[in-house]
């Protein structure tokens, strides 16, 4: 009746995953209990469940990241602590099995459910802000995108509570993750979390790229759009040609695991290098993916707070769309010691070498933007500049690992593990962090306390040399990645600085927490009803913060690169004679119960119990079908309405 | 699976500023471009899904594990009736999106009812060619070989029956609602889908049946 499932699923015999299940539970019970007690559902159902506002969306994203960032960073401090004592004869306070499900927990939830949701959550908030138009492509499918991205994260997490997660690294490679050494659930959890997630960011991706290349505001060719959008189209179109290589794969690995095929296995004629092939074909292009949003962030950040033009804006359209083209073609760097022979190898190192070249171009065009500027040092410029000096590094100790015989040293160990931390936490949680601080007055109309935005940087910047600097060194010295216990004294006082740097970092960590209760708390006092805080130079600030449902109440005219900057210098008022009705687009619950089908789905096909599969997959089609034969009727706002919302928004800028 | 149908039911239903031009920087597209550009987007990504799976089935074929090969078992008679099938319900689909086009309500009943019993001809013909290997004791957890052979041409005739699905449901739909903007802009994406279906087959046909049943 329920398959696999039964009470020993869940870990009542081992102390710390059950402290943190309850800890989990009590904290989702007291969230909901709190929102029956205040009677918030209604609101929270018709403002946020059902919404399809890009905006809306693009918050929720953004929330479940930083969520999902709290959660991945427990694992992260867990491992440093538990390596900080387990040296020498002692065993540290983690079993092995417990570990190996904390790390593939953390690279699991910080690539799938923080990284991406940061980066999928800005580019839907701003992109169509910043083309002028009023609102993504496909509306309702972007709300089954989140919801999906949503549903996989839940999983994740549910895994916590009942059963376990895999033990088998981020990527899960066989043959270990075959069902013959990996008979649990783990593996099980991990898939099916990943291909309802890996189908809604597939969505968001086609949905991006629709609306970038389609709709655009009139005038915005394309070397008049904005760098963070080629960033966003560039990103999109690696999620359209790479996460279906992702569920491929899974699908395979699923087939192996269910029906007993042999893609990976070791008999049967199965080749599981194969899977290590595929799995990278998807995630070198992921490493862009989420890279290259964070590249345009602080291309915006830099020209804004310089109060300048970009420097190079062609330079840096090709630069993005090189490493667009190269990130295909480099995938095989991951796995050197393979034994693909000398040429193969050659080819990749060189390949992935090259990446540096349009890398370098971008880092110098930000340079140049720098130089001579009126430098305005805002919190997002601090991250920029951070950036900017880690990545440098990162990229640097990845050119080294790109040179195949080096790379035969280094693969595997913590100096690998230290150079992916570089690059990712110096360039997309900084870009994020970047982001987040540079739009949150255009989401919520008043600005985040810059005090304690400043104190979060300097904790992140110092706490990740403390906690990265080391892995290098004691990598060089032949430490592994994903060792529970070491011999190896020699080491220790290395992994003691590692874990204070972690600790620094949560005091980042928490800085950013205090930031948002502390603005929220003053926001009368740091209200911005210009709707252009930052003297901004693209188009999302041409409109009120926040902005209305329909974005803007004329579609701007677009004649210029950075068009908003050169309407200012005009003195040109985005404001008309006459306003023509808007159509808007009205909730759908489609997103939110298809999700909540694939996710009955997902735990039943985890634990084997096959008739509620069947029933939630009957059920997710019903609802397609069922939302595909309703004729959407949209909403409608009339040019009264609109002329008197402009009025009152020209009213409130005045300077009183 | 259900994600396949369920985009095009949400591409239909797009709402979106009503503009003029769809040159560049002539402001937004008109909706019918929109939402046929961000269907072709998603058929891309769909070819991608298959290449995944070509490129596993060609490491993969010849790993017998001692079991048949492609030459024991594929029936290049039988292949070629399910390719005439699928191609024939192509140009049945490809009629019916002409005629609805033109209001012509018959003509297009009459050529999704063909494009349907075509489609669910190759459907039962593929079946019967699936239930006859396992029967042998040539089923997918056979070799590896096998493996890739089921899933590839599985991944194709699961998105054939999605199509019949969304070819019934679209039939349905335009009975009731009749031949409005937003059941042709769907019916758009179908014929679109449904033709992609070929080329992949096509593909599928050659690197699959006509080379490895020499």
């Amino acid at each position: 009746m329920l398959g696999k499932l039964s009470w020993a699923a869940i870990p009542f015999d081992q102390p710390i995953p059950m402290a943190a299940s309850l800890f989990i539970v009590v904290g989702v019970l007291s969230v909901l209990g709190l929102v029956t007690w205040k009677g918030w559902w209604p609101y929270l159902w018709r403002e946020w469940l059902t919404t399809v506002d890009h905006k809306r969306i693009g918050v929720m994203y953004v929330l479940l990241a930083l969520v999902l960032l709290l959660r991945g960073f427990m694992d992260a401090i867990m491992m440093r602590t538990q390596l900080a004592i387990a040296a020498g004869g002692a065993q540290g306070y983690l079993p092995p099995e417990h570990y190996d499900q904390i790390f593939s927990a953390h690279g699991t939830i910080m690539i799938f459910f923080m990284a991406m949701p940061f980066m999928v959550g800005l580019m839907n908030f701003v992109v169509p802000l910043q083309l002028g138009v009023r609102d993504v492509a496909f509306p309702v499918l972007n709300a089954v995108s989140f919801w999906l991205t949503a549903s996989g994260a839940l999983l994740v997490n549910i895994s916590l509570v009942v059963g376990e997660f895999a033990r088998t690294g981020w990527l899960a490679y066989p043959p270990l993750s075959e069902l013959a050494f990996s008979p649990g659930v783990g593996v099980d959890y991990y898939l099916w979390a990943l291909q309802i997630s890996g189908i809604g960011t597939l969505l968001a991706g086609i949905n991006m790229v629709t609306t970038i290349l389609k709709l655009r505001a009139p005038g915005m060719t394309y070397m008049r759009m904005p760098v963070f959008c080629w960033t966003a189209l560039a990103s999109s179109m690696l999620i359209v040609a790479a996460f279906p290589v992702l569920t491929a794969t899974f699908g395979m690995l699923l087939l192996d695991r269910y029906v007993g095929m042999h893609f990976f296995t070791n008999d049967g004629g199965g080749n599981f290098m194969m899977y290590i092939n595929l799995i990278w074909i998807w995630g070198h292009p992921e490493v862009y993916i989420l890279a290259l949003p964070a590249f345009g962030i602080f291309s915006e950040v830099i020209a804004t707070f310089s109060g300048k033009a970009l420097f190079g804006y062609r330079s840096m359209v090709m630069a993005t769309l090189a490493i667009c083209v190269l990130s295909f073609l480099v995938w095989l760097h991951h796995f050197f010691t393979m034994g693909a022979g000398a040429n193969v190898n050659a080819i990749f190192g060189i390949a992935s070498m090259i990446i540096a070249i349009p890398t370098g171009v971008k880092l110098f065009n930000w340079l140049f933007t720098l130089y001579r500027g009126r430098i305005r040092f805002e919190v997002p410029v601090l991250w920029a500049i951070g950036f900017m000096v880690t990545f440098a590094i990162g990229g640097m100790t990845g050119v080294l690992q790109a040179v195949p015989p080096a790379d035969f040293v280094l693969h595997n160990s913590l100096f690998l593990v230290a150079h992916f931390h570089n690059v990712i936490i110096g360039s997309v949680v900084f870009g994020a962090m970047a982001g987040y601080y540079y739009w949150f007055p255009k989401a919520f109309g008043f600005t985040l306390h810059r005090g304690l935005g400043v104190v979060s940087f300097w904790c992140w910047f110092v706490g990740f040399y403390l906690a990265f600097m080391p892995l290098y060194a004691v990598g060089l010295l032949g430490m592994t990645r994903r060792m529970q216990h070491y011999a190896d004294l020699s080491w220790q006082p290395y992994l003691i600085v590692a874990e204070g740097g972690a600790v620094v970092i949560l005091c980042g960590i928490l800085a950013t927490i205090a930031q948002l209760v502390v603005s929220i708390r003053t926001r009368a006092s740091r209200r911005d009803l210009t709707g252009d805080p930052w003297e901004g130079r693209t188009l999302e600030w041409s409109t009120s913060s926040p902005p209305p449902a329909y974005n803007f109440a004329v579609l701007p005219k677009v004649d210029s690169l950075d068009a908003f900057w050169a309407m200012k210098q005009r003195g040109l008022r985005v404001a008309a004679e006459r306003y023509q009705a808007i159509e808007v687009p009205r909730n759908s619950a489609n997103g939110f119960v298809t999700a909540f089908f694939a996710v009955v789905t997902g735990f039943a096909m985890i634990w084997h119990i096959w008739w509620m599969a069947i029933l939630g997959l009957a059920c997710a089609v019903v609802t397609l079908l069922v939302f595909g034969w309703v004729e959407r009727v949209e909403g409608e706002v009339s040019g009264e309405q609109l002329a008197e919302a402009e009025r009152a928004r020209l009213r409130s800028m005045e300077p009183a | 699976m259900s994600a396949h149908a369920g985009t095009a039911e949400l591409a239909g239903s797009i709402p979106m500023v009503p503009m003029t031009t769809a040159r560049s920087g002539g402001g937004p597209a008109p909706v019918r471009i929109v939402v046929a550009y961000g269907f072709w987007i998603f058929l891309l990504s769909d070819i991608i899904l298959f290449s995944a799976l070509f490129a596993a089935y060609a490491v993969l074929s010849g790993q017998t594990a001692g079991g048949p090969s492609g030459h024991d078992l594929f029936g290049l008679r039988h292949v070629g009736v399910e390719t005439l099938c699928l191609l024939l319900s192509s140009y049945a689909c490809g009629l019916g999106v002409l005629s609805i086009e033109r209001r012509h309500l018959r003509g297009f009943y009459l050529s999704f009812a063909l494009t349907f019993v075509l489609g669910a001809t190759f459907l039962g013909l593929e079946i019967t060619e699936f239930a006859g290997m396992t029967a042998r004791g040539a089923g997918p957890s056979r070799s590896a070989f096998l493996s890739a052979f089921f899933s590839l041409v599985g991944l194709h005739g699961a998105h054939v029956t999605a199509g019949l699905l969304w070819l019934s449901f679209m039939v349905a739909q335009t009975v009731v609602k009749g031949p409005r903007d937003f059941v042709r802009r769907r019916l758009l994406c179908f014929s679109l889908f449904w033709h992609a279906l070929d080329i992949i087959w096509v593909a599928l046909l050659t690197l699959v049946y006509l080379m490895g049943a020499r």
